[in-house]
């Protein structure tokens, strides 16, 4: 009784891990339960076009890096016959190409895929580090004297102070000293921007510059918009330079941090940076894919997609055979359904998934029923054993042959496939069928072939059915599940259905 | 169609998961398994304690020894060719006489010589053995059965089969042999069971096909009339096999010689569940009562006692 507890304690064990790294996979890692559902990537690209005029060209551009909330999962440039670099400069990664000689109008591309995962912190704190506050230019302080000091009187912190200073100068009526920092600082976007944060500057407020994207789908021809962030409590707050904070940064793709310029150019003229945004709709599983292999979760690591893709579809296969060996379970244990050969169903519905059903099935029949009648004369040689299963295989493979010839003849198409048959399997199949239908007669031949007929077709419709299979290939944990189901249904010692219907008469 | 398991359970039928896990993989030791699945070695070990067998003709171990078959056999007229390691009755040949180059079965159908040759090699190569690997063709005397089962049985040996459970005498039934069974005693292919009561010796109930009969279906023999000569011995015998195999749960399949008396053929380690249908009688019934006194009988003779006070049909 004791082991029995220790069984069902075991089993439970093991599903309940098995659940619980299937519920992680799909709630932290974000891959999806059924193979129906998408997720978005978004496609960055960024154009950059200068024209060259004869000497060694040199572009340098701020690259994106990783900011919470978004995983750049993909990253490539393209510029042909363009030397091609990245370096780090002042915490920042740039891109660099070189060219000598450079003539007429040249065009670089540099593009990134991006997915959203609301769980991905970066674990960089340099971007952490209080930064030096920059000198701020008088003439700007000078103007704006009484208004930031108005503002820092009504404001209580780091965050309500930027965000009331945002708001009087986003005001439909503004007051005089408003509108005359507007008119002469903050011409362009850009320039308010540079304003508002000198502002900041001067009141000892850490923020800085940002260069954000909106993410958009079919967005062509955009550019950098100015952003703010400000320092507070660790943590680094974004705000709009137009609106107060922004709460919900899911659409914001932060592209430059800080104040160094976004793209230099060195001997060439013209040089422009414009950006264009797709959004692809994938399967959730690809993205989360890329996403944390990207992430190098451990999880993932040692998972099957890190094996090259024939193996991938190798273990696809194989991964199935432990739900055709619980219905194998089940069949016998709880059914009580004979079959020929333990496992032979399995291997049996294997070679239906190759064959399709109905001529699977066919040509199973037709083998071996022929496969008997040549067993039968066989038999009467007096070979040995092994000689004669060995006979007897050769037999099958012809027997596939002539089927297969046959279906061509008669333009069936899907009779090639009959080579999936595993045809030892097919060659001892018909000697133990040869054997029972000597000892105990064909009723019982019937009786097994048929059971093993119906088991490995239950196992086919377990082992094609999308959804299972999309489960055990992406989440190979799953084999834990049906492991302790096998353990379970392994100390199962009740009733089989047949034996319900064997001991009917003692009970009537 | 189906019968309601709760009532099955009220009954006390044994089922097959239940057996396996209850029984057989709980009071069967695995290193045991090689005395009775061995005809051979069960035969050695039971006529090394005094129990009777059939006589050992021989034994062919290897294809090369397969024409002496012949020799082995000279003097005799009737034998039986059987795996040492083969279960469910699969691969045993009868032969009751031998006519000139021909040799007869039961069913008067004649088999050639080569035919033997061909079911010995088969045998070797391990077709009829569990898990298929290499056997040995075992040669016996064949029983000369007793009268008292003139009729009972059609071409083949009647035999005893009595469930020992840890010692005990639980449940026994009597396998008749039929045209369709071949003259094998093996239910499933077949045979008759007749329940058999473990005090008298005498026919309660029968079964054919794991339904009720009453008549034996060649003979047309009423099957209630069935008495087991020797049962005085017959029983001590099947519980002396649990002391030479240590098998908690044994199947003892006993043969009843015109001159020998009754003769161990051989032990079962996986016994079927036919007999509960035979006696119409759940084994779990028996097996719980055995269950509350096993142990506190020390010798053979108060574990048969025990049995033939506690079972007696009513």
């Amino acid at each position: 009784m004791k082991s029995k507890n220790q069984i069902v304690l075991f089993s439970f064990i093991l599903i309940a891990f098995a659940i619980g790294v299937m519920s992680y996979k799909v709630n932290v890692l974000g891959f999806p339960l059924f193979s129906g559902e998408t997720k978005k990537i978004w496609n960055i690209e960024a154009k950059v076009t200068f024209k060259g005029k004869g000497e060694n060209a040199f572009i340098s551009m701020a690259l994106p890096s990783e900011q919470n909330g978004m995983v750049i999962v993909n990253e490539e440039s393209s510029s042909a016959n363009y030397g091609y670099t990245t370096s780090i400069i002042e915490n920042v990664k740039r891109g660099e190409w070189a060219k000598r000689k450079v003539e007429s109008d040249q065009t670089l591309y540099y593009s990134i895929d991006v997915v959203t995962d609301k769980y991905f912190e970066v674990k960089d704190t340099a971007q952490i580090q209080e930064p030096d506050l920059p000198e701020v230019s008088r003439a700007v302080i000078q103007a704006a004297k009484s208004l930031v000091k108005d503002v820092y009187d009504k404001s209580a912190d780091n965050l309500s102070f930027t965000s009331l200073l945002i708001k009087e100068f986003n005001s439909k009526e503004p007051s005089q000293s408003v509108t005359m920092i507007k008119n002469n600082f903050m011409k362009t976007s850009l320039s308010k921007r540079n304003t508002l944060l000198d502002l900041l500057h001067s009141k000892k407020i850490n923020a800085r510059a940002i260069g954000s994207l909106i993410l958009e789908d079919g967005k062509k021809n955009a550019i950098l918009k100015p952003m703010i962030e400000v320092y507070q409590n660790k943590k680094w707050q974004l705000f709009d330079i137009n609106k107060a904070k922004i709460a919900n940064d899911e659409t914001v793709f932060i592209w430059q941090r800080g104040g160094e310029s976004l793209l230099d150019a060195e001997g060439v003229t013209k040089s422009k940076v414009r950006f264009s945004i797709t959004e692809n709709v994938v399967s959730a599983r690809t993205a989360a894919l890329e996403k944390d292999l990207k992430n190098q979760n451990a999880l993932l690591d040692f998972s099957l997609f890190v094996l090259p893709n024939a193996s991938q579809n190798a273990f696809k296969l194989l991964l199935l055979v432990p739900l055709g060996a619980l219905v194998v379970v089940i069949m016998r244990v709880i059914v009580g359904l004979k079959t020929s050969g333990t496992f032979m169903p399995i291997l049996l519905s294997m070679a239906f998934m190759q064959t399709q059903l109905l001529p699977g099935i066919l040509m199973f029949v037709l083998v071996v029923s022929m496969g008997l009648i040549v067993r039968s004369y066989l038999s009467h040689l007096n070979l040995l054993l092994v000689a004669r299963i060995s006979a007897v295989v050769i037999v099958v493979v012809a027997i596939m042959a002539f089927v297969a010839i046959m279906a061509q003849k008669l333009e069936l198409e899907y009779a090639a496939s009959i080579t999936f048959f595993p045809m030892v399997i097919l060659a001892w199949t018909i000697e133990r069928m040869s054997i029972v239908w000597e000892e105990d007669g064909p009723k019982e031949v019937l009786l097994q072939g048929g059971g093993s007929l119906i088991v490995s077709i239950l196992a086919f419709f377990a082992m094609t059915n999308e959804t299972f299979s999309f489960i055990t290939f992406n989440f190979p944990e799953s084999l834990l599940a049906v492991l302790g189901l096998i353990i379970l249904l392994g100390r199962y010692s009740g009733y089989r259905l047949s034996e319900l219907y064997r001991f009917k008469s003692m009970v009537d | 169609m189906f019968a309601n398991p709760f009532k099955l359970k009220k009954r006390g039928i044994l089922g097959m998961n239940a057996r396996n896990i209850e029984y057989i993989s709980k009071y069967n030791d695995r290193k045991n398994y090689p005395l009775v699945d061995d005809k051979l070695k069960t035969k050695q070990i039971a006529q090394k304690h005094g129990i009777a067998v059939p006589d050992l003709i021989g034994f062919i171990q290897y294809q090369v020894e397969i024409n002496t078959f012949e020799k082995m056999i000279e003097n005799k007229n009737s034998f039986v060719i059987k795996p040492a390691q083969g279960s469910g009755g699969r691969g045993i040949l009868v032969i009751v006489n031998t006519d000139n180059d021909e040799y007869i079965k039961p069913s008067g159908e004649k088999v050639s010589h080569s035919d033997v040759r061909r079911h010995i090699s088969n045998i070797l190569s391990g077709l009829y053995s569990l898990g298929g690997k290499n056997d040995v063709a075992v040669f016996e005397s064949l029983v000369d059965f007793d009268e008292a089962f003139e009729g009972f049985s059609f071409e083949g040996v009647p035999d005893v089969r009595i469930i020992v459970y840890k010692g005990y005498p639980a449940m026994a039934m009597m396998r008749l042999s039929t045209a369709e069974s071949d003259g094998k005693a093996n239910l499933h292919q077949g045979a008759v069971g007749v329940g058999i009561d473990i005090v008298t010796g005498k026919a309660i109930s029968a079964v054919q096909h794991d339904s009720p009969a009453t008549h034996h279906p060649d003979t047309g023999k009423d099957l209630l009339t069935l008495v087991v000569p020797h049962w005085e011995t017959i029983l001590p015998l099947s519980a002396k096999c649990y002391d030479i195999t240590e098998m908690g749960y044994l199947g003892a399949d006993i043969v009843i010689d015109k001159k020998r008396g009754p003769l161990i053929l051989e032990l079962n380690a996986r016994p079927g569940l036919a007999i509960q249908i035979a006696n119409d009688l759940g084994a779990l019934k028996r097996f719980d009562e055995i269950d509350k006194v096993a142990g506190s009988h020390k010798s053979l003779k108060e574990r048969v006692q025990f049995s033939k006070d506690m079972f007696g049909a009513k």
